[in-house]
């Protein structure tokens, strides 16, 4: 890269638009912590899964007509007799999906290390807020192919705001543009799908420009001491990252080639019907945790509360968390509650998943309960009670000396690699 | 970055491992592109829709008819004796694109045509212009009675398509 | 009803369709099909005799609106074939000199016509059951292809009579009752064929016309994942080598 910038041509340019420094500056010789692991691999992919979407959604846009009597059509006609048209959507339906596989494990990476801690807190709120703005646009995405599934997750979560005390019911009609869903409630979702990924790229500049401003967090976490703690991150991240790309891919083209509707629900195979609700009806599998807290709570005002709290307090975590070691690697109690609210989670989906009858309805009620309580008591008391492991001097010393946990298995990978 | 003790990586080999790998990716990457663009060729069911019968019993002799094949409006001209007669008169060295009127019309009395100006694809005005053909209005192109550019910046004769008569009255298009 | 589980369990088993069984009605048993696993393809044959079924019986109740006659020729039938078939329904025409409509001949540019005109049609004469497009069957029921071939051939349903209503027992429906009288007969097309037979064949068309591109998929996805082995295992080891130079 050196060469390249210091080449006559290309120092012309970047003086007088700095990309090719900017590029240099970022994704070449940015400083990153040497011990990161396969965990910090999910942020690349969330933005890979983001440039597939976005990429195979304007295809799709060629061939779509956003209208109640040939959208659902237009699908068919895509599937059909448009040139690669299955390969695209179901890339697209697909990688939906794989965007929020990847997207959580990056969110749970950043719960286990503490990456969410000062000063990181901006960071993670943009992320938070990058989650919320993957939902919209998920959501609205899943009613364009207009079957019943679309149909009906599109009546179910805009009723949602006719929990709003006094103005409910006229928020609903404004969402729905008329008394029921239909041809106006699809153009604006529509517009507002392809709208929402381009927000989303936004966000993804804010959220890297606060990454980099403040640097990565590291499976340690704690914070950098001297240049021995770095490395450039081309190319030994670049590489790590196309590697991870490259089994991301590997993934994803199994599903979207040998399974292509095992994430979809048959239903949605079905035209929308206004005048019949499907028997079940559930979300996609992402928003099943949500779906599930919703249900749990009695009342519709308050599930709709409720829910819009489970994802509002991530945004206090910074100081909900009053531990200032940031890696659990160091918190053997944290450790053990993380494990035990990532099971909780997994139990809310299978709630979400599962019609609220018999023992579903408790399980959900305590599952949903677990949450609160993990983010609002036990963590907080777990800060102020546990005693952490000692950390390490800095980041290079465990790699370079040998040292605490970690280091064993770095200094095992170490020997193996001067092995071969 | 300057402080940092380890090699960038313009300064090691770029050996062979390296090269293979970024060639590899190169071809998929290629490989990737390609449905990108296929997808905007014509589908399956725009080119099946590729051809039209036409009943030719309505137009009387002078007359001109005008039917969609293809997304482009195709003239269907019924034509007079005089039409056919100043059509075979006209030397083929006078013209542009020289194409004699018993190739461009079999059945002399049906003319038809791709009614698209071969300019920039306007479409011409029957009857009008100075060799009593046919007058595109956005850049004065005139046309004979057979189709064929006579005047105006039009490069070729308007085009014929492919066209075989089921029987004396309809003719199938495409 | 575990009409759907979770992804981290999708993940985990890795058993397509093996959660989405429908929960009232009862379970279609699960047989093995031509088009089963990575490289499985539609039996041609088998194809053709569902169509055929499918023309002599179906499509007098049920529209197939996504299959135009053309895609016809993607099952072995030649154009002329596929011409014929098409030239035994009636669509649409210009309208007449006088404005009113006309009819003509279905052309291989045209769909499966639907057999009503109207939902209202439909329903009059199908004693209040409306018959659905089965363009999309298998793929709009959990385990679309396995529950149309049981629904078809469960031996309880071809033998009984209807209730005083006039529906049909059938396990496999939803609710369990049906209006459709059971549509198959032994050696249906002289072949000697029994209504069990039968009915794999039309489950097989009717999976053929939901998901006619799975061919393509499948041979594009074996390429697309075998160059993709190969490319993260180049990376990996691009990626071993250069972090040797540095202990991490």
């Amino acid at each position: 890269m050196e060469g390249f910038l210091n080449n006559g041509l290309v120092r012309w340019f970047d003086s007088r638009l700095p990309v090719f420094s900017y590029v240099n500056e970022h994704l070449v010789v940015y400083p990153a912590p040497r011990n990161l692991n396969y965990a910090w691999n999910f942020g690349s992919l969330a933005g890979l899964a983001l440039m597939i979407q976005i990429a195979t959604g304007i295809v799709l846009a060629m061939h779509y007509t956003p209208h109640v009597d040939t959208a659902f059509d237009s699908v068919e006609h895509i599937m059909r007799d448009v040139n690669y048209g299955w390969y695209f959507r179901y890339m697209h339906a697909n990688g939906a999906s794989f965007f929020f596989i990847v997207v959580y494990l990056h969110v749970f990476r950043g719960l286990y290390y503490g990456s969410y801690k000062a000063p990181r807190e901006v960071l993670w709120w943009i992320g938070l807020a990058i989650l919320l703005a993957m939902m919209g646009t998920a959501f609205m995405g899943y009613v364009l192919p207009w079957g019943q599934m679309s149909f009906w997750a599109a009546t179910v979560i805009t009723k949602l705001f006719g929990a709003i005390p006094w103005v409910g019911e006229s928020v609903v009609n404004w969402l729905w543009g008329g008394e029921g869903i239909d041809n106006p409630t699809l153009n604006r979702f529509y517009a507002l799908h392809f709208l929402l990924p381009f927000a989303i790229v936004g966000l993804v500049v804010l959220h890297l420009w606060a990454l980099h401003h403040k640097k990565s967090n590291n499976p340690l976490g704690i914070d950098y001491k001297g240049p021995q703690d770095f490395i450039p991150f081309h190319p030994y991240y670049t590489i790590k990252d196309a590697f991870g790309a490259g089994v991301f891919l590997i993934v994803f083209s199994i599903f979207l080639f040998y399974a292509p509707n095992y994430m979809g629900h048959p239903d949605n195979y079905i035209p929308a019907d206004p005048l019949k609700t499907p028997p079940h009806i559930v979300p996609e599998w992402y928003f099943l945790p949500f779906y599930a807290i919703l249900r749990a709570v009695p009342g519709k005002l308050d599930g709709v509360i409720v829910m819009g709290l489970s994802i509002g307090i991530l945004f206090l975590l910074p100081w909900l968390d009053t531990s200032r070691v940031r890696s659990a690697t160091f918190r053997p109690v944290f450790r053990w509650f993380y494990w035990i609210l990532v099971l909780d989670i997994v139990v809310l989906g299978f709630c979400g998943a599962n019609p609220p009858e018999g023992a579903w309805i408790d399980i959900g009620r305590a599952a949903t309960a677990y949450y609160f309580v993990h983010f609002l008591i036990l963590l907080p008391l777990i800060g102020w009670f546990e005693r952490p492991l000692p950390l390490p001097d800095s980041i290079a010393k465990p790699v370079l000396s040998g040292g605490p946990a970690p280091a064993a298995a770095i200094a095992r990978d170490k020997a193996r690699g001067e092995r071969r | 970055m300057a402080e940092h003790e380890l090699v960038a990586p313009e300064e090691t080999r770029r050996d062979f491992l390296y090269v293979a790998t970024g060639a590899v990716a190169a071809v998929g990457a290629a490989h990737a592109a390609w449905p990108f663009i296929d997808q905007m060729n014509p589908a399956a069911d725009v080119l099946a829709l590729s051809s039209i019968e036409v009943d030719l019993s309505p137009i009387e002799p002078g007359q001109q008819i005008t039917v969609k094949w293809r997304a482009k409006p195709v003239f269907i001209r019924h034509r007079t004796e005089a039409d056919i007669a100043e059509a075979r008169a006209a030397p083929l060295d006078d013209l542009k694109d020289p194409e004699a009127d018993e190739e461009r019309a079999p059945r002399p009395e049906w003319l038809i045509m791709v009614g698209v100006c071969t300019h920039l694809g306007c479409i011409p005005l029957a009857d009008q212009g100075e060799f009593g053909g046919w007058f595109c209005p956005c850049h004065g192109s005139h046309y004979d009675t057979s189709g064929r550019i006579r005047k105006g910046p039009a490069p070729e004769n308007l085009t014929v398509p492919d066209y075989v008569f089921v029987d004396d009255t309809t003719v199938a298009i495409g | 009803m575990k009409r759907f589980a979770p992804a981290v369990l999708a993940l985990a088993l890795s058993l397509p369709g093996a959660a989405l069984a429908a929960g009232d009605a009862a379970h279609p048993e699960q047989r093995s099909w031509s088009w089963d696993g990575l490289f499985g393809t539609y039996d041609r044959e088998q194809l053709r005799r569902g169509l055929e079924i499918f023309t002599l019986q179906c499509v007098n109740c049920h529209g197939l609106k996504y299959i135009r006659f053309r895609n016809l020729t993607e099952i072995g039938l030649g154009a002329d074939e596929a011409q014929a078939i098409a030239g035994q329904y009636e669509v649409a025409g210009d309208p007449d000199e006088w404005g009113d409509p006309t009819v003509k001949p279905a052309e291989l540019h045209h769909p499966f016509p639907d057999p009503y005109r109207n939902e209202a049609e439909a329903r009059a004469l199908n004693n209040g059951g409306l018959p659905p497009d089965l363009s999309l069957m298998a793929k709009a029921r959990a385990d679309g292809s396995n529950y149309i071939a049981a629904l078809l051939s469960d031996p309880g349903y071809n033998e009984g009579d209807p209730d005083e209503s006039g529906l049909y027992r059938n396990p496999y429906f939803p609710g369990g009752w049906t209006a459709m009288a059971p549509p198959l007969w032994d050696d249906m097309l002289g072949d000697g064929a029994t209504v069990e037979q039968e009915a794999e064949d039309i489950a097989a068309f009717l999976t053929w016309a939901a998901e006619p591109r799975m061919e393509d998929r499948k041979s594009l996805g074996l390429k697309v994942v075998l160059f993709l082995l190969a490319l993260t295992g180049l990376l990996y080891v691009c990626k071993r080598k250069i972090w040797a130079k540095v202990d991490h």
